[in-house]
């Protein structure tokens, strides 16, 4: 073990991959300096046919890793910054999601999209949204959010070698976040959902950035209040593993659920009807989402600080499910 | 083909010559016989036909192998035989039926053979420039000297990603053939009314060799096919094909439905492409050549009537799909 950056971790990932299978590419704009740092290096080491910066050409892009998976290499396809999905969102939606089914699964796609999603940072409304809600309703796509160095390593290499379109979403602001990395080769399944924290009064659900204001809201609580809070990271979106939450739910019978998509039709709101649906007699309480609100992401730190979900957002919302009590 | 991989000399006699014509009919005689099971009503979805088109499909898909790719669009069951995907699992794909080709999962706009190098239809226009795009690249990686063709058609011209795709070609010399298919209309517009100035134009800013052609000879397209080809297979990067031609059916069948009596084209232009039937023009140009004879002609008709009866027979008699196979057909070894 040894303490790392997410950026630096996500990098460890790539190289230890392209090293291990000379069928994998990965290009996208500035991919060469590797603007966040995750790229960086991959073009001196692998050379110019396997690591290739592009042109700001995001609707060819992502047309162009759905071709190039078809025809037999396992491609990286980086978008730089999550609402980059939107101008290559059409081969994503039309081609990546649906080839395979289309063709009566002739077609395999060994493909992963990266980009950073979210906000905090102040890079304003067209640089801070968090894509995921509209990719998990595509259906043919993989949706991963790491929450630490270590999963995001493990996670990121489940995604290359997986056969499958699978977008993998890093928060923008945290990729300078330290944690703890395995040095051995190791791969998080998709669809394991794991409980960062234990507890017996409540769930908190949180994705991706959210899992760390999650445990330090838990922690508040804990020695504020007295709560044993249990903290669940889906880890990954699709597949979603509904069976670990659902357990959490059923021991503690109080959900909140943190997710940085704005509201409606959030990640959130997904998880929210699964259990109200799968987990309902379980429930001791409405279930909560803290969310952004259904605003695009202002630049002023100040006005980000109040819509963007927090540590203190999170414990109020868990003070409330567990104060709730049913009123006939 | 043998010979896809070595420079093929701009002559093409014989035997050759009468595959083309034969493929180019065999992908009339199938359209024919789809068009009256649509208005039978025994086809579920929408098609677009491709008669009148056929020299285009036939003269590029002539220089490929199964190694090479082609991407097409929602007018794609012409390239799809002309690549030589089988008509039997074609027919039964367009009748939604589990032995079609994608197990009546895409239909008539998605028909894809993969083992053929056929990346399929596609129903977005202009989806095939991305995707073939991505395989040419795969292509030079690879250095085979294989290649990857897009077909798409003058309405697919008008999206961004063709620009893009230009680009990116010409910088990295990709072994990419772009085949513009000028048909005249983008659906029911008149291409005068949405295209500005010459399609072919557009690849001189990228340093991109293009060609302007009848797309109603056969011979060249053929001829202007083996010129692109060879120089994308000696990585010399891509060339841009505008093959003049025109639909003889509508932008889709049955269209008069919802056209409601409106009309976006004159009987007296038709007629007039009528005379230049790319199949009746070169049937009589190897019969008076001597390369085929009236008989000989004729027998090729009735071989190609019994391969569309007995596909069309094969479909019917086909069963339907399972509804399991939406669920297996989502992802590779995951359920959605």
């Amino acid at each position: 073990m040894a303490k790392k950056r997410m950026v630096q971790a996500i990098n460890d990932g790539l190289m230890e991959e392209m090293a291990r299978d000379s069928k994998i590419i990965l290009f996208g704009e500035d991919v060469e300096i590797g603007l966040f740092g995750d790229t960086r290096g991959l073009h001196a080491k692998f050379g110019a046919a396997r690591v290739r910066n592009t042109p700001i050409s995001e609707n060819l892009l992502s047309g162009m890793a759905v071709g190039a998976a078809a025809a037999g290499y396992r491609v990286i396809s980086h978008m730089m910054f999550g609402n980059f999905v939107y101008t290559g969102f059409d081969s994503i939606a039309n081609q990546a999601a649906k080839l395979r089914f289309m063709t009566g699964g002739q077609i395999r796609l060994p493909l992963t999209y990266m980009a950073v999603y979210g906000g905090g940072k102040s890079t304003a409304a067209q640089h801070s949204d968090t894509p995921y809600p509209l990719l998990m309703n595509l259906g043919g796509i993989n949706v991963v959010v790491p929450s630490s160095p270590a999963d995001a390593k493990g996670l990121l290499k489940a995604s290359i070698r997986n056969d499958n379109p699978t977008f993998f979403l890093q928060a923008g602001g945290r990729g300078g976040e330290l944690g703890e990395v395995p040095e051995e080769d190791y791969v998080i399944p998709l669809g394991s959902a794991e409980v960062k924290r234990t507890g017996t009064d409540a769930t908190i659900v949180a994705i991706g950035a959210m899992v760390r204001p999650a445990l330090r809201a838990a922690e508040t609580l804990e020695k504020e209040a007295g709560l044993s809070v249990e903290v669940v990271d889906p880890r990954t979106l699709v597949p979603l593993d509904e069976a670990t939450i659902l357990q959490s739910v059923a021991k503690t019978g109080r959900l909140v659920v943190a997710d940085e998509a704005r509201d409606r039709c959030s990640a959130a709101s997904h998880i929210a009807a699964v259990v109200g649906d799968k987990g309902f007699g379980s429930l001791a309480a409405p279930i909560k989402r803290v969310t952004v609100p259904n605003v695009a992401m202002p630049y002023s730190p100040e006005l980000e600080k109040q819509v963007f979900p927090d540590a203190q957002r999170i414990a109020a919302a868990v003070r409330e499910v567990v104060e709730y009590r049913r009123s006939r | 083909m043998e010979t896809a991989h070595t420079d093929t000399p701009l002559r093409i006699e014989g035997a050759r010559l009468v595959a083309l014509l034969e493929r180019m009919l065999l992908i009339r005689r199938v359209e024919e016989r789809l068009g009256e099971e649509f208005k039978a009503g025994n086809l579920p979805g929408g098609v677009h036909l491709y008669i009148g088109e056929e020299a285009v499909a036939v003269g590029v898909c002539a220089h490929l192998a199964d190694t090479d790719w082609i991407a097409s669009t929602h007018r794609g069951h012409g390239h799809f035989l002309a690549k030589g995907g089988d008509p039997k699992a074609m027919v039964a794909e367009i009748y939604g039926r589990k032995t079609g080709i994608c197990h009546g999962m895409g239909g008539s706009m998605h028909v894809a053979d993969v083992s053929k190098g056929i990346l399929g239809a596609n129903g977005i226009v202009g989806a095939g420039i991305s995707l073939t795009t991505g395989a040419a690249l795969a292509a030079q990686l690879d250095a085979k000297g294989g290649v990857a063709v897009c077909f798409f058609g003058d309405g697919a011209a008008a999206q961004g990603v063709l620009a893009e795709a230009m680009n990116v070609g010409a910088l990295w010399k990709l072994p990419l053939v772009l085949v513009c298919e000028n048909n005249g209309y983008s659906e029911f517009t008149p291409g005068n009314t949405v295209t500005a100035g010459v399609i072919a134009d557009r690849a001189r800013p990228y340093g991109i060799p293009s060609a302007v052609v009848d797309g109603n000879d056969v011979m060249e397209v053929w001829t202007a096919a083996a010129t692109a080809i060879q120089r994308a297979r000696r990585g010399e990067g891509p060339t841009l094909i505008e093959a003049r031609t025109y639909r003889m059916r509508g932008h889709i069948e049955a269209e008069v439905a919802f056209l409601q009596g409106g009309s976006y084209r004159s009987q007296e232009e038709i007629e007039q492409w009528k005379e230049r039937d790319p199949i009746d023009r070169f049937a009589k140009r190897l019969q008076a050549e001597g390369v085929l004879d009236r008989q000989a002609l004729e027998q090729m008709d009735r071989r190609i009537q019994a391969v569309v009866q007995a596909a069309v027979e094969f479909a019917e008699q086909s069963e339907m799909p399972e509804v399991s196979q939406v669920f297996e057909c989502m992802f590779d070894g995951q359920r959605p």
